[in-house]
């Protein structure tokens, strides 16, 4: 039974040692070399002393940063990825709920690390890379390892305004890439063309299958995402066959007309997900790649990627919702009403999962992993934990889940997962803002933020940008004289949001 | 030119756009700025702006922008 994620790398990379695994366009790395590289980092790693702890990859994203994930693996510690485009203020925090003792860096990141005032190890990835393997070593970690341990921390929004860090295990990962793959029906001859970041759990649906079948993973270049002609040129060129990608990304090039100049012809198997489809954008696509296979995939963070999937097998017309189908074989979906029950047919509930799926909780973060990872309550016999995903969802009438609401004010923006809370007290923060409320435009898919107090919209917005993402960052801005309230005395969001805004300032 | 200036600082207050020629080299122009800048050049100024107009040099700067909008409005 395979217990590392690993395996997939052994078995491919003496099979396939000169084929591309990694590549961005303009540099990539074989499985040969893939493979030296991380048994390297692996041994100097581990020569350092680290075990069974989180190690740092701060690097921008290259087909050597994946080498780095699998490197941290072969020392027995897990990676945390951070994005070098990540404002400093939001990798302190990270830092300081990971108290990391090992980063590994590249020459465009080191200076940040430095910058953040970070007292550990900091090693170059060149310097790691280049370390001789250890075999020995890397067998004896290797044989205390075990498949519960965890293989990586991802950081998402947290309402507070702390991000929290999901921690996964090996097998997690290697249930979902079995169950995906198998779903997508990767093999050796799948192109994948990534769009997401590598700092989310979303770029496990390319680098896992691509050592699993010894496929290959093209790295896009985040600029082409601005130019759709150009990216479809791209997807050509590399001849692209797979993309799972963010609804805004496809409907970025459909939305401006590309389709209408070239299409991607290689393209066969289409994934997205997280985020609602519009109609008149998804029959865009489906017009002008009529053979290629349309799949929805919905999943949070916490259950490790993907737990639900719907192949496109119909038309629908503009408003309709595309479902989110049915689980993964072994993942479990219970949908739960307000009394703890299982809802009726067309009855809406909270989406909750279990299954080997769910990931470990969020790191060093016991309150919060407790209010969201629970008891089964439907199951009073053992213990079994089920994860509420604070997802409204219900059964239509063929039996398919789907997708109604949130619970909370949590988004989805360009494909990122964002508590609107936590851009709140991020602008609370400035010196001269009183009071802040976010709201989101699901039709343009843009975040509003009012505010209260001295400072100008301009001021906000830069303050914003030394501490949020850049996809948190507010689309417009607008300063009030004082903000709404509710009887209640709360900021009244639903006036707010439904566009109820007394006059500016 | 004034019109295309308030649709840019609508979007980002804190850029000086009558100096930037680094909106896209810099990053400071994202996938959806793109998309709202298409459509609102378009309700505006009353001008389709095609697919293959959409690069790198028509978008670094309000200047470079400006020009393409009389482009296509011409044309």
């Amino acid at each position: 039974m395979q217990r590392n994620v690993l395996e997939y790398l052994e078995a491919t990379a003496p099979r396939l040692p000169e084929k591309v695994a990694f590549h961005n366009g303009t540099e990539g790395l074989t499985f040969g070399q893939v493979s030296r590289a991380a048994r390297g980092i692996g041994t100097f790693l581990a020569e350092r002393g680290l075990e069974r702890e989180p190690v740092v990859v701060f690097m921008e994203k290259h087909p050597k940063s994946v080498a780095a994930f699998f490197g941290v693996v072969y020392s027995g510690c897990f990676y945390v990825p951070i994005d070098e485009e990540m404002p400093l203020y939001r990798v302190e925090l990270i830092f300081q709920t990971l108290k990391p003792r090992a980063v590994l860096c590249d020459e465009t990141t080191r200076k940040a690390v430095e910058d953040l005032g970070y007292t550990g190890g900091l090693y170059g990835y060149e310097e790691a890379a280049a370390c001789q393997p250890d075999q020995e070593l890397l067998d004896r970690i290797r044989g205390a390892q075990l498949d519960t341990d965890p293989l990586y921390i991802v950081f998402t929004s947290g309402s507070t305004g702390v991000p929290k860090g999901v921690v996964a295990c090996h097998r997690s990962v290697i249930d979902y890439i079995e169950q995906l793959s198998a779903t997508l029906g990767f093999n050796e001859d799948t192109v994948f063309g990534n769009q997401t970041p590598l700092y989310f759990d979303a770029c496990l649906k390319e680098l896992y299958p691509t050592i699993k079948f010894g496929a290959t993973t093209y790295l896009i270049p985040k600029s082409l995402f601005l130019f759709p002609v150009k990216l479809v040129d791209y997807l050509n060129e590399h001849k692209i066959n797979t993309v799972c990608w963010v609804v805004s990304a496809l409907t970025m090039i459909s939305g401006l007309g590309a389709l209408k100049k070239t299409v991607p012809q290689y393209l066969h198997t289409i994934a997205f997900g997280s985020e609602v489809f519009p109609i008149r954008q998804f029959n865009l696509w489906r017009e002008a790649l009529p053979q290629a296979r349309f799949t929805n995939l919905y999943g949070p963070t916490e259950a490790t990627g993907m737990s639900c999937f719907y192949h496109v097998d119909r038309d629908f017309a503009e408003g309709e919702a595309i479902p989110i189908g049915r689980p993964f074989p072994n993942t479990g979906i219970l949908l739960l009403n307000e009394k703890n029950q299982l809802a009726g047919p067309g009855e809406t509930g909270e989406i909750c999962i279990r299954g080997t799926c769910l990931t470990m909780g969020y790191y060093r973060m016991p309150e919060k992993t407790a209010e969201c990872f629970v008891q089964n309550p439907l199951n009073d016999a053992y213990p079994e934990l089920i994860y509420r995903t604070g997802d409204l969802g219900r059964y239509n009438d063929r039996g398919e889940l789907v997708f109604v609401s949130r619970k909370d004010y949590q988004i989805k923006h360009m494909g990122h997962r964002v508590e609107l809370q936590e851009i709140e007290a991020a602008a609370s923060a400035h010196p001269s803002v009183a009071a802040a409320c976010a709201v989101f435009d699901k039709e343009k898919d843009r975040i509003g933020l009012y505010y209260a107090g001295g400072a100008e919209p301009g001021e906000v917005t830069a303050f914003l940008k030394e501490r949020l993402p850049r996809y948190m960052i507010p689309n417009r801005m607008e300063r009030l004289e004082r903000l709404p309230l509710t009887p209640n005395g709360k900021i009244d969001r639903k006036a707010l949001a439904a566009g109820q805004v007394p006059a500016g300032v | 030119m004034e019109e295309l200036l308030s649709i840019l600082r609508e979007l980002h207050p804190e850029v000086d756009f009558e100096t930037c020629d680094t909106l896209i080299d810099d990053k400071i122009l994202d996938s959806i700025d793109i998309v709202t800048l298409v459509a609102e050049i378009g309700s505006e100024f009353d001008v389709e702006v095609p697919a293959e107009e959409l690069t790198p040099e028509n978008f670094n700067s309000a200047k470079a922008l400006w020009e393409m909008v009389r482009r296509l409005d011409e044309g």
